[in-house]
């Protein structure tokens, strides 16, 4: 299978799972390798965020043989705790989960922060916050626990174009850090400039997968045709 | 009587019906809902309006009016006349038009047998619970006791259950009208009624203030009927006729209308109760009621708040029996008037665990409440988004710590403004523990508004009271409210 070597970080074979009488994932196999940037793209319904949910353990699977790292999780609608300032979002669970000092998680917290270029906006609280804002202090959120596998639920779904290449930067950055990362979209062209490797997914299941811009420029199944319409 | 009859009376058909009020859970033998047949008024009381009714050519008709409204009612004009064991005051002789005396009672003392040696005075009941109906002269003589013997007045908002409470040991006597300690002692074993008479009183009828000209054809009839032996058949009817009576009736007939005045021993304030002239002696009392009120609600709420939390919890993550027992604890408690439930508390279970009167209406309101609370709290609970729940998880949370630290943070700023409201509704509702003897600032306020016979003054401090007591209340959740919206950096 192309684009895997190596051991992987994350591998799914026969991966199926059906809501009452809908199949939603039809016997999925997916190898992630440490340090890609892999996008899964994709129809609405074609099964995309449900893998990332399976992948997160919010949804059990029917069938299938996963080997999971431990994963973070930004969602389309960020879901930040709407009581807590970003900083105090970011170190939640640093505190109450891994027992970390308050000075250490919030040290950690305002690096994090000001890595994904939120640094400033440590006080607000979520509602004062921009859309791409939140984002960052979402994925600033969810890297606070060190998760080997980053997913992101259409990260560019909200944002203007310039935020959506912003985003992409950054990223881009997180991967060349050594963060393994998979996220769904909608967008080809942010695939294209920002992604290591697509996935595409039709019906439950992996139709195409490779090179971005040999996948999109390419397409070779008619799934993916449907896809750039 | 048949006199009378001519004298006064014209064609029934050419005058409107005589409307006279009373209040039938006042019960035999004064007026009482005929046992065979609830739709017809029997009791002594009720063949004296007749009586009056006939004589002036009218037909009687029954009004039901609370007993402790009877003064407002005649005032408004609800009723022609009132008699339903009224007692004479100078209070209601200043502010109605009131009849000649038609009865004498004697304020007597019903013990616990075990007790008779004991309990046989005011005196003797230093340190003691003494009931009594509350509005009456009764009570006023207890208050008057409380400050000279030591005693502790309780009020009732009936005759019945002073007396079922003296029999569970809740109260040490009983001080009322003789008529109703020997009722009493007929329905409830092992009580005695004490030979010492404490004091006098009468009964009389009432009118509205302008009615002075009914008044004097009232007093004229019942003159008439002391004459002609008609009152004496009727309370010889009925087994109240005793020796007090004919001596009143001499006295009537003599002319002697001032009746509180010649009986020194009825202990009703002296003059015109004027709310000037009464209100230092009630303010002070509204205050205590105040201060219980507040003191009832603030309790109530925390216990209300500590249930419901629970209750709340246990609905959104227990399982499906937890959650079906947690449900129909808060249908029962929504769907069923508190006053019922504080009667269940306070009266209901009395044979098994007797509640002090305090503690059984803070659990009555507190056990209620807390099932209004518990659904503010579990909606607050479901409106925080699912996806922070999982966000939460995804992180490591646990179920717990996703609850303290994520969801009821959020749901107790979302419940805040509901439980202001309630807390604001609950002081208003404290003022139904009336009915377990609590004197709170409603009932407080009813007392004075009874003896000052107008409702003006009194009502109006009573809700400057409230008011004193919620507004602060509703400002402080504002600014809560105000300062988690502003908390920025």
């Amino acid at each position: 299978m192309e684009g895997v070597h190596g051991m992987s970080l994350l591998r799914v074979r026969g991966l199926r799972l059906s809501r009452g009488t809908r199949t939603i994932l039809d016997g999925v196999d997916l190898d992630v390798q440490a340090g890609e940037n892999v996008a899964l793209m994709g129809l609405s319904g074609s099964g995309k965020t449900t893998i990332l949910r399976v992948l997160a353990g919010l949804e059990q699977p029917d069938a299938g043989e996963i080997t999971v790292p431990t994963a973070g999780m930004v969602f389309q609608f960020h879901f930040l705790f709407e009581h807590l300032t970003a900083l105090e979002n970011v170190c939640l669970a640093p505190i109450h989960a891994q027992k970390a000092t308050r000075a250490q998680a919030e040290a950690r917290a305002q690096t994090l922060l000001d890595d994904l270029g939120v640094g400033h906006r440590a006080k607000a609280l979520p509602r004062e916050l921009s859309g791409g804002e939140a984002q960052r202090v979402a994925i600033a959120r969810a890297l606070a626990v060190d998760p080997s596998l980053l997913l992101l639920d259409e990260p560019t779904a909200s944002l203007d174009p310039a935020r959506r290449n912003d985003l992409g930067d950054v990223l881009q950055a997180l991967a060349a850090s050594g963060r393994t990362l998979l996220l769904t979209s909608h967008d080809d062209d942010f695939v294209r400039d920002h992604s290591t490797r697509v996935v595409i997914l039709a019906n439950g299941r992996v139709v195409e997968q490779g090179d971005p811009r040999r996948v999109l420029d390419e397409a070779q199944h008619a799934e993916t045709r449907r896809l750039l319409v | 009587m048949l006199l009378v009859l001519c004298l006064l009376g014209t064609p029934s058909w050419a005058q409107p019906p005589m409307r006279w009020g009373g209040d039938a859970e006042g019960g035999a033998p004064f007026v009482e809902a005929d046992p065979t047949d609830p739709s017809r008024m029997v009791g002594f009381d009720v063949e004296i309006a007749e009586l009056v009714a006939r004589a002036l050519g009218r037909e009687p008709r029954f009004v039901q009016i609370a007993f402790a409204s009877l003064d407002q009612s005649a005032r408004r004009g609800d009723f022609d006349i009132g008699l339903s064991g009224i007692e004479d005051t100078p209070a209601r002789r200043a502010s109605l038009a009131a009849s000649v005396p038609y009865y004498q009672f004697r304020e007597v003392l019903t013990v616990r047998a075990a007790d008779a040696g004991r309990y046989t005075s005011l005196a003797s009941l230093r340190g003691r619970q003494v009931g009594t109906l509350g509005g009456t002269i009764a009570y006023d003589l207890l208050l008057d006791a409380e400050r000279e013997h030591g005693i502790t007045a309780v009020s009732y908002d009936d005759d019945v259950h002073p007396y079922s409470d003296l029999a569970l040991g809740r109260v040490d006597a009983v001080l009322l009208d003789h008529v109703l300690a020997e009722r009493a002692m007929r329905r409830t074993a092992g009580l005695v009624t004490q030979a010492q008479v404490v004091a006098t009183g009468h009964y009389i009828i009432i009118a509205g203030p302008q009615q002075a000209a009914l008044r004097d054809q009232v007093d004229e009839v019942l003159r008439g009927a002391m004459r002609d032996g008609s009152l004496e058949r009727i309370f010889r009817k009925w087994n109240v006729w005793n020796e007090d009576q004919p001596a009143l009736f001499a006295r009537v007939l003599a002319g002697t209308t001032d009746m509180a005045a010649t009986e020194p021993s009825v202990a009703a304030p002296a003059g015109a109760a004027t709310v000037a002239a009464v209100l230092p002696r009630y303010l002070p009392s509204l205050f205590r009621g105040a201060a219980l009120t507040l003191v009832l609600s603030c309790a109530a709420m925390l216990l209300a708040v500590g249930l419901g939390v629970a209750i709340a919890t246990g609905r959104v993550y227990g399982g499906p029996l937890v959650r079906g027992a947690l449900t129909a604890y808060v249908e029962v408690m929504r769907g069923t008037p508190v006053l019922l439930q504080l009667f269940v508390i306070y009266y209901g279970v009395a044979d098994v665990i007797r509640l002090p009167a305090f503690m059984a209406a803070l659990l009555g309101l507190g056990l209620n409440y807390a099932a209004y609370e518990s659904e503010i709290y579990r909606s607050a609970l479901e409106s925080v988004p699912r996806g922070q729940l999982e966000a939460a998880r995804i992180l490591g949370l646990s179920t717990s710590q996703t609850l303290r630290l994520v969801r009821a943070p959020q749901a107790f700023r979302l419940a805040l403004a509901p439980m202001t409201n309630d807390f604001v509704a609950l002081l208003k509702d404290s003022s139904l523990v009336s009915v377990l003897t609590v004197v709170e600032l409603t009932k407080q306020t009813q007392i004075f508004a009874t003896n000052v016979g107008s409702w003006l003054v009194p009502g109006l401090l009573c809700a400057a009271l409230y008011l004193a007591m919620s507004l602060p209340l509703s400002h402080l959740a504002r600014r809560l409210e105000q300062r988690w919206k502003a908390s920025t950096a």
